[in-house]
């Protein structure tokens, strides 16, 4: 049994960094993020935490610091967001490429311009493509809890991925909330270190040289074994989210959390982040009004949970895909993947998609049940969907 | 046998069978590095020449570690291996090796970040002023009056004093080197072997296919650079200068070879008008007016 403290989400992702013992943190200041890295900076200081702190001059040296610290074979953490995540975009993409369990936490916040503080996922979207796992929480504990669980997963031997944690700017990072901090022998024994001798390690009695030119008759391997681990990265977060449960009680839902999805369900509202909090109390009100609704969390991004949203649209009469992030010109990108998810299912229930809560507008319980309503009206009228109004 | 040769011994960690092109000063610069560091020494590549030199995967011409890392990024990588070495407890040197274009240019600030906080890597610069490696274009190193596709007229305006401004960070060391003169460079590297902290070497390095000259003309060229006082040797520990090999006597411009020797070798500067050779000559002396300047200052701070 760990101690219940009042965390921000910041807090609660240094916790959840420091108690997966990370061996080298690369820190660049990004609003909302730098109290993540403040709070690092302070157990190494006071030598509660054993790590190489490298104060980097931007964030594209702290990805490419991150970089060369895995290769090495030790554990790493760091943290960004927003344009800071854009900056160090380039080694964002080869830290992928390079197969290296880096665990990043993203404290979501929107793009400019114009200036924004406030969150949004445009940022954590953007890397889409990247190769990273990304995961998204909707609560301090979960921040906590996912960092420690994803370490696991980035450094399985056949993920070797690295892996991003977003937890929404301000609603998460500066809001204090109850968390369950586990014990560090606890933790101890769900993450050992990360075992030498991993693979792309460079090693002076192993000499390889990694990431020289791979001309068209082999790159296209590189690619798709990502593609591969990416998929297979699937089934480690189920069996990692299963032991964790095991071991500390939490579970929040491996690729995807639902909450009263039930079989009789008519309608589902999908959401990422701190709005499927949101959400979870909407279907509340519904329910107290006899609508039979469910939310479900889309925890997992990438890898995609295309089978979970499958077997969940089966019976229902509409979905309702809010998303706090917008692809001009086409809509919100969750929207977009779960109607690519369902294409070949015979039989489709109607989709609605909303895009809300940009730079930090409030989505509130009471928006998304009003959503929920008028989307269950517009499955009889056949009203042509509006992404905004 | 060769002096370098008793002194460093014979083994090779550059293998034979690379890429580059016949007559590059880098991979020349490169070996007699690694001759020095030995076995133990984890390589940093950036986007450079360096990132063809070594062949095509699943082919390596690196017999170290080697680990290729976005066009700014050597220095911040390199770090980051440091520590890592360090916490996991391996023993070894970090070289970042770049090109001129990674150092005064796209990763400026990953250079200097890293010798601010005075990581424990060593950073060479491998200056062959230009971007060589995508076709010769002009670069901050990109002397006066030269030629690059970018600058098909010659380049105007002063160049960026890259050895001068890693100098300014007061590092534990740093030294200019040239391929002509590889006991000198040697010598400096084992000197920044044996120093802990961030060091920065920067090697003037001719290239035949940017600078317009026959391969095997690379070592009279470099020779050439430091004889007509267009590159200046010196190395300095905290930013206190001193002048090293040839370039010790050249501080008397009398005993310096015209400018026009190290010119004439390089098809880059066949259509240099005279005022941009005039340009350059004032620029070279201008360089050695600074350099007089930082040694009165050491020689002032002397006790």
């Amino acid at each position: 049994m760990g101690k219940i403290e009042l965390l921000r989400g910041n807090y609660a992702a240094s916790y959840g960094a420091k108690l997966s013992k990370v061996q080298v943190i690369t820190a660049y200041p990004i609003t909302p993020q730098t109290s993540i890295v403040e709070v690092l900076a302070n157990c190494c200081a006071s030598g509660e935490l054993d790590a190489a702190f490298v104060r980097v001059e931007s964030e594209h040296s702290a990805m490419s610091a991150a970089i060369g610290a895995s290769a090495v074979g030790a554990r790493v953490f760091t943290a960004s967001g927003s344009q800071g995540l854009l900056y160090m975009a380039e080694g964002v993409h080869w830290a992928a490429g390079a197969r290296l369990p880096i665990v990043m936490a993203i404290v979501n916040r929107a793009l400019a311009a114009p200036w924004s503080v406030w969150t949004d996922h445009q940022d954590a979207i953007s890397m889409r493509d990247s190769g990273w796992i990304q995961f998204f929480a909707k609560n301090n504990q979960e921040v906590l809890d996912t960092i420690i669980q994803v370490y696991k997963v980035a450094e399985d031997v056949n993920v070797c991925l690295p892996a991003m944690v977003n937890l929404d700017g301000f609603i998460l990072s500066h809001t204090v909330m109850p968390v369950d901090i586990p014990e560090q022998e606890e933790v101890d024994d769900f993450l050992p270190p990360r075992p030498p001798g991993a693979p792309y390690e460079l090693d002076s009695n192993n000499p390889m040289t990694y990431g020289n030119i791979a001309d068209p008759t082999c790159y296209d391997e590189f690619r798709f074994s990502m593609h591969e681990a990416m998929q297979y990265s699937k089934k480690m977060i189920k069996k990692t989210t299963r032991e964790f449960e095991r071991k500390f009680g939490r579970n929040h839902g491996a690729l995807l959390e639902e909450y009263r999805c039930t079989n009789d369900a008519e309608i589902i509202v999908f959401s990422m982040g701190t709005m499927a909090e949101e959400a979870e109390i909407a279907v509340d009100i519904l329910r107290d009004e006899g609508i039979r609704a469910g939310s479900a969390k889309v925890r997992v991004f990438r890898p995609f949970p295309t089978e979970d949203i499958i077997r969940l649209s089966n019976g229902l009469k509409a979905i309702l895909v809010i998303d706090r992030n917008l692809s001009f010109g086409l809509g919100g990108a969750v929207a977009s993947e779960i109607k690519a998810s369902l294409y070949q299912e015979k039989r489709k229930p109607f989709l609605r998609e909303r895009v809300m809560g940009l730079g930090g507008r409030d989505v509130t319980a009471e928006i998304i049940a009003e959503e929920m309503e008028k989307t269950l009206g517009m499955v009889e009228k056949e009203e042509e969907v509006v992404i905004y109004e | 046998m060769s002096k370098l040769v008793q002194k460093f011994g014979t083994d090779e960690w550059v293998l034979p069978g690379n890429a580059s092109c016949p007559g590059c000063s880098a991979v020349l610069a490169l070996r007699h590095i690694l001759k020095v560091l030995g076995k133990d020494t984890y390589l940093v590549i950036p986007a450079s020449c360096s990132s063809v030199i070594q062949g095509v995967y699943p082919r390596t011409a690196s017999a170290i570690p080697s680990y290729n890392v976005p066009f700014a990024s050597a220095a911040s990588a390199a770090s980051g291996i440091r520590h890592a070495l360090n916490v996991v407890g391996k023993k070894g040197t970090v070289l970042a090796f770049a090109g001129d274009g990674a150092t005064y240019d796209i990763g400026l600030s990953t250079v200097s970040g890293a010798a601010e906080r005075n990581e424990d890597i060593i950073y060479v610069c491998y200056d062959n002023s230009a971007y060589s490696n995508t076709g010769v274009q002009k670069s901050g190193a990109t002397p006066i009056g030269a030629w690059t596709t970018t600058t098909p007229t010659g380049r105007e305006g002063w160049p960026k004093d890259m050895p001068l401004i890693m100098a300014a960070h007061q590092v534990p060391y740093m030294a200019t080197a040239s391929v002509g003169y590889l006991n000198d460079l040697q010598r400096k590297v084992k000197e920044a072997k044996d120093i802990e902290g961030f060091r920065y070497i920067h090697i003037l390095a001719p290239c035949t296919t940017g600078w317009l000259f026959p391969p095997s003309q690379t070592i009279k060229v470099a020779k050439m650079s430091v004889l007509t006082g267009f590159w200046i040797l010196f190395e300095a520990e905290r930013g206190m200068i001193r002048l090293t090999g040839p370039s010790k006597r050249l501080k008397d411009p009398s005993k310096r070879e015209p400018l026009e020797e190290f010119l004439k070798l390089q098809d880059r500067f066949k259509d240099i008008t005279p005022e941009q050779k005039k340009a350059l000559q004032e620029w070279i002396d201008f360089q050695w007016t600074i350099m007089h300047w930082k040694m009165i200052e050491y020689l002032e701070k002397q006790p």
